[in-house]
């Protein structure tokens, strides 16, 4: 996180000296049992996600109408396209339409992550440019806080809502319908990170020392934010799963034959009564990878910005 | 006083610190006593286990410190072998506390009263009224005006002097027989301080109360104990009349330690003023405009009609209290904040409204210590390439740059090899004289330094202006010095300027304004100092 | 306290006009005809002709944004073509189960998660501070519609205790709008409460660090006085601020929590107002969520006056 330098006159020591104390602080978050614990269930839901197709699944848009709503554990005969038969027990059993739900799961693995990390990227990318101008240019400092105020008046969800209805629906409409909310807590992060960074002696020595505005940024001022800023990721990730998910379970989010878990258990809804599996195990996978994502993101927040934990 | 049983015995008390800390106890050892109607005080440098042995006898010690031997008899009573209840009950009936920050120490959302009934409330059977009349007569005693005005106002309604006097009103309000008062003064004001020093001797003389004094400052010792015990890292190295140990100590540490205070007397500097002009300010003023909807907008003059100038080789100290303005009119000369009038001359240029694209080349020439050693240098940074940083954005090759700042770090006499370490592993004093070597690197004309030598201990603090003085003569540098201390400004300044309320109340030579002040306001401020009439450089000849 | 006041009054503007540019700006940035994406499939060309007409389509955008605005202040929200109903109608009907949903909710969760909070920092590091801090990351990190049907499955059709879907109007029968009222409102309070717990208990463990809970001590006052007295009132500012916030988690979780037990209130409107493209009636519903949303937060902020005798502008 130390500034970069011209590197060809630092002595060996230097760089020694500076990669330990960058390697003290990680070293640090990731030996903390939560980012332990809440990492490794990710790790394992990104293992899934790309591995999908070779964990015993198959075809999860595959239509089979001799095959609808069994139970879990059912064993089920499929007739191949070469004409044989073949026995596979749906431990997750099958939905209205016969597809079979464990595989409509562990497909349904990808949507979700990718919707996570997409709008944690994104949003955290856009925040920051934005907040960076905000925080230094005085005259749109004005202009960019009022229209953030105006986005943060809007409830998360109906926002997204609003924006899907506006440009229907779609895996890539839904992640910029997460993003648009997310972006204004991003911003007002690093703009408060700014604003305060921006009143310490030290910063105020390196502009007394004639450092341009821009170098000012880049080596003092934005290595404060990258703590922040991956906390604040963790947590965009899982709301945004959560949302994905709600959206998806309203029926106004990704298209319902894509698996993704809120389209498993929006199709789940009718008979939920007779067959609450459609529900439960979706349901369990997208509690599990928010709530990893959450016990993370307590850990990194503990140990990288111990000031912010005082916070939320 | 002999025949008295003293009010606190504290015996061969050790306190141990957290595993991991840089040593085993935080105090080791201490013994001491306070009888009736005496001021003991404990003094030491930051460090030194002060404040711990005060919180070890209210028994509000932080949970990662423990006692862990010895005792500590508050009328024969060991107060470490006491249960939490008995601690209760004792507190604010035979022993009461008082803080350092009085704008922090009292609850913002209850009035000064409600807090001061809170006490009455849980030690006595009084009724309301009767509580109140108490309040009342306490407020009265502690000298605070309209007293039953000041039972329903908020603390942030009240100054910092008044809410350290309503500290003391609920201190004493059930005439404990001891009083504990940490840094009381230290946050407050020096006429403010005079006046808080004054109440505590009177109302302590007139009850008979014992009074443990925690301070770091000389002047308030001189000023009010009666015995003094010096500490030095949890361990006590003196103890004795105030008289004997401020003049004739007999530890060399206590010699050292009263040896560095310096001299309230102006040193002869013999000035000549023969340099050219390196700074001059012509009525120089700093406004600042809130608005409001219904009130008319406030305008707040920080500093107004400044005129001062420096020449080559002259420190100039602008002393006066918080508020008086002087911290801004440093930072208007160095461009941090853009000046709202008047003018300001480095050399033949006029800086003070020059565009940031055109000020640039001048920046170099003045340059800035600030007050707090740990928030100046960036901590992501080694502290070769803080220094290096300045030089580097004027043109010089890193190479170039990082010999000047080893060459620099010798003047400033901490170790060359040293750059490639963070600012972390350095001391407050250190990362002071790291401070002034990354402003030297800019080769500047004008030296600033804002209160920089206020946050370090006595004993740093004497090392560092001794370097800035040398630094001054050698390299011929124009040093403005901010201060609110009267006797490091009488050390270190040829020509003295006294603010107050964002004036310039008066200007001259440092010898002629602290030999024969003038202004009200600076007689005022110099018979307040504390210690004023003791001249610590006889305890380092004796 | 009245430059205070209006000061906050003045500060909100904007914030609505942001609002209102947005949701005016939604039906424009559509793809198609704003009018024909109004007046719905089945609509005929004399229907659109008319619908063009009134929004005035066909003058510069800015008078179009002054005839919508002007129409919203008086309180004309349009027509919703697809329940042929005025939107403000549609509103009118569909409050009551959205507010009362609400109101159980804040009360729920106020009353439990403050408590929670305030035992939590009181025994810090206790098993019932972890048991407090484990339910809070576990009621954030579970989907509200996930508990719905959680709950369903056990208290209405494994229990058989309470109904499992469906809403009884208040002035109908009291009793069968509880019994309605409870999954709900519990499935919706749970984050609430994750989120409220979690922030009194920071908030007083922050306050307990101050001077003045150090001075309260030295005056030998009993631990419960210290906290409830000195630490609980210090520490209301911030706990309200994240209940004003969390009105955005009550809204969006209301839109969920009437869709999983069929209340036909606003959160199941704005679902089918959009399955449907009705822009009317999203329109509305997000603009008067969004007023709601900034008014409640407003009465928050000036309600911090009554706590803190500092915040006097």
């Amino acid at each position: 996180m130390s500034a970069t330098l011209p590197d060809a006159v630092v002595d060996s020591a230097a760089i020694a000296a500076a990669t330990s104390r960058r390697r003290s602080v990680w070293a640090l978050a990731i030996r903390n049992p939560s980012v332990i614990f809440g990492g490794a269930i990710l790790l394992i839901m990104l293992v899934i996600a790309i591995l999908a197709p070779y964990l015993g699944t198959v075809d999860p848009t595959r239509i089979d109408p001799a095959m609808r709503n069994k139970k879990p554990d059912t064993v089920l005969t499929y007739r191949l396209d070469d004409g044989t038969q073949a026995k596979r027990t749906a431990i997750m059993g099958t939905d209205s339409l016969g597809r079979d739900v464990y595989s409509r799961v562990i497909y349904g693995t990808r949507v979700s992550l990718t919707v996570g990390i997409s709008v944690a990227i994104i949003a955290v990318a856009l925040g920051l440019a934005i907040g960076l101008i905000s925080g230094y240019v005085r005259w749109a400092d004005g202009i960019i806080m009022r229209i953030m105020d105006g986005l943060m008046a809007i409830p998360p969800i109906l926002l997204a809502i609003a924006l899907v209805s506006i440009w229907r629906a779609g895996l890539v409409t839904v992640i910029f319908a997460i993003v648009v909310p997310e972006v204004p807590r991003v911003v007002r992060l690093v703009r408060s990170v700014v604003l305060t960074v921006r009143e310490e002696p030290y910063v105020e020595g390196a502009i007394s020392v004639g450092t341009p505005t821009i170098t000012l940024m880049w080596r003092h001022i934005l290595p404060n934010t990258v703590a922040p800023l991956i906390v604040q990721a963790t947590f965009t990730a899982a709301a945004a799963i959560i949302i994905e998910a709600i959206l998806s379970f309203l029926g106004i989010g990704i298209p319902p034959e894509t698996p993704s878990w809120g389209n498993i258990m929006a199709e789940g809804r009718t008979l939920f009564r007779v067959f609450p599996h459609n529900i439960m195990y979706p349901g369990i996978f997208l509690a599990f990878a928010v709530l990893a994502i959450n016990i993370m993101g307590d850990g990194l927040r503990d140990t990288l910005d111990p000031k912010m934990s005082k916070k939320v | 006083m002999p025949d008295k049983k003293p009010v606190l015995e504290v015996r061969n008390l050790t306190v141990a610190l957290p595993k991991g800390a840089d040593r085993v106890h935080a105090v080791e050892n201490v013994s001491f006593t306070v009888n009736p109607g005496e001021i003991v005080c404990l003094v030491g440098e930051s460090g030194s286990g002060k404040s711990v042995i005060a919180f070890t006898v209210m028994g509000l010690l932080a949970k990662a410190l423990k006692p862990t031997g010895g005792e500590i008899l508050l009328e024969g009573e060991n107060i470490l072998a006491a249960s939490e209840d008995r601690l209760r009950q004792l507190r604010c009936t035979r022993m009461s506390m008082i803080f350092q920050e009085p704008m922090t120490a009292l609850n913002p959302v209850m009035t000064c009263g409600e807090q001061i009934d809170e006490v009455l409330e849980t030690h006595t059977k009084l009724d309301a009224a009767a509580r109140k009349a108490k309040i009342i007569a306490i407020l009265t005693r502690v000298k605070l005006p309209e007293p039953e005005r000041i039972y329903a106002s908020f603390p942030h309604q009240l100054s910092g002097g008044q809410r350290q006097r309503i500290m003391i009103a609920m201190a004493l309000v059930l005439d404990p027989v001891l009083l504990i008062a940490d840094e009381p003064t230290t946050a407050l004001d020096v006429t403010t301080q005079a006046e808080i020093l004054k109440l505590i001797a009177e109302l302590q003389e007139g009850q008979g109360t014992g009074v443990l004094f925690i301070t770091h400052d000389f002047g308030v010792v001189a000023e009010i104990a009666h015995r003094v015990a010096v500490l030095r890292w949890g361990e006590l190295v003196e103890m004795g009349p105030t008289e004997q140990i401020l003049s004739r100590p007999t530890q060399d540490y206590t010699k050292m330690l009263i040896g560095s205070v310096p001299s309230i007397v102006p040193a002869h500097r013999g000035v000549r003023r023969d340099g050219e002009t390196v700074l001059r300010t012509e009525k120089l003023g700093k406004t600042y405009v809130s608005k409001g909807f219904f009130q008319k907008g406030r305008t707040v003059r920080a500093a107004a009609d400044v005129d001062l100038d420096i020449r080559r080789g002259e420190t100039l100290g602008i002393v006066g209290e918080s508020g008086s303005g002087k911290s801004t009119v440093a930072r208007c000369i160095a461009r941090l904040i853009d000046p709202t009038e008047g003018k300001v001359y480095l050399g033949d240029t006029e800086i003070a409204t020059l565009p940031p694209g055109r000020l640039r080349p001048h920046r170099r020439k003045v340059q800035i210590v600030f007050q707090d050693p740990y928030r100046s240098l960036n901590p992501r940074m080694t502290v070769g390439d803080s220094i290096v940083e300045g030089p580097m954005n004027f043109g010089l090759s890193r190479s170039e740059a990082l010999a000047r700042a080893r060459t620099l770090m010798e003047t400033v006499r901490l170790d060359p090899n040293a750059l490639d370490r963070y600012p972390h592993q350095f001391s407050g004093g250190q990362r002071q004289r790291i401070c002034i070597a990354r402003a030297l690197a800019m080769e500047p004309e004008l030296l600033i330094a804002d209160e920089a030598v206020s946050a370090l201990d006595v004993s740093v603090q004497k090392q560092v202006l001794e370097l800035l003085d040398e630094i001054r003569q050698r390299l011929k540098l124009a040093v403005l010095f901010i201060t609110h201390d009267l006797r490091v400004a009488a050390q270190i300044c040829d020509f003295v300027a006294v603010m107050s309320q964002g004036k310039v109340v008066e200007y001259g030579a440092a010898e002629q304004v602290f030999g024969a002040p003038r202004h009200d306001y600076t007689k005022a401020l110099f018979a307040a100092a504390p210690g004023r009439h003791w001249d610590f450089s006889k305890a380092s000849a004796a | 306290m009245l430059d205070f006041i209006a000061r906050r009054l003045i500060a909100i503007i904007p914030v609505l006009a942001v609002v209102a540019i947005f949701v005016f700006l939604m039906l424009r940035l559509t793809p198609g005809d704003p009018a024909a994406v109004i007046a719905g499939d089945n609509a005929t060309s004399d229907q659109i002709a008319m619908i063009r007409g009134k929004l005035g389509l066909d003058l510069p955008i800015w008078q179009q944004f002054a005839i919508w605005i002007g129409d919203m202040l008086h309180g004309n929200f349009g027509e919703s073509f697809f329940f042929k109903k005025t939107v403000v109608e549609l509103i009118q009907q569909r409050l009551e189960p959205t507010l009362a949903l609400s109101i159980c909710t804040l009360i729920i969760a106020v009353f439990t998660a403050v408590p929670l909070g305030v035992l939590a920092a009181y025994r810090q590091g206790s098993w019932i501070d972890r048991i407090v801090m484990g339910f809070s990351v576990l009621g954030f990190s579970m989907p509200t519609f996930v508990i719905g049907y959680i709950l369903i499955y056990i208290f209405a059709i494994n229990l058989g205790w309470l109904p499992v879907q469906g809403y009884v109007r208040i002035g109908v029968d009291f009793w069968q709008f509880l019994e309605r009222m409870v999954l709900p409102s519990i499935t919706l309070a749970i984050v609430y409460i994750a989120l409220l717990a979690r922030i009194t208990r920071a908030s007083i463990l922050e306050v307990l660090n101050e001077d003045y809970i150090r001075t309260a001590r030295a005056k030998g006052l009993s631990t419960r006085v210290v906290l409830m007295r000195h630490a609980l009132r210090n520490a209301a500012v911030p706990i309200l601020t994240v209940i004003g916030i969390g009105i955005a988690l009550l809204i969006g979780g209301a839109v969920v929590t009437e869709s999983v037990y069929g209340l036909p209130g606003l959160g199941r409107l704005t679902v089918e107002a959009v399955l449907s493209r009705d822009f009317p009636t999203i329109q509305a519903v997000i603009l008067m969520f969004s007023v709601v949303y900034v008014v409640i937060n407003l009465l928050i902020d000036i309600s911090y006056t009554l706590f803190d005798p500092r915040i006097r502008y």
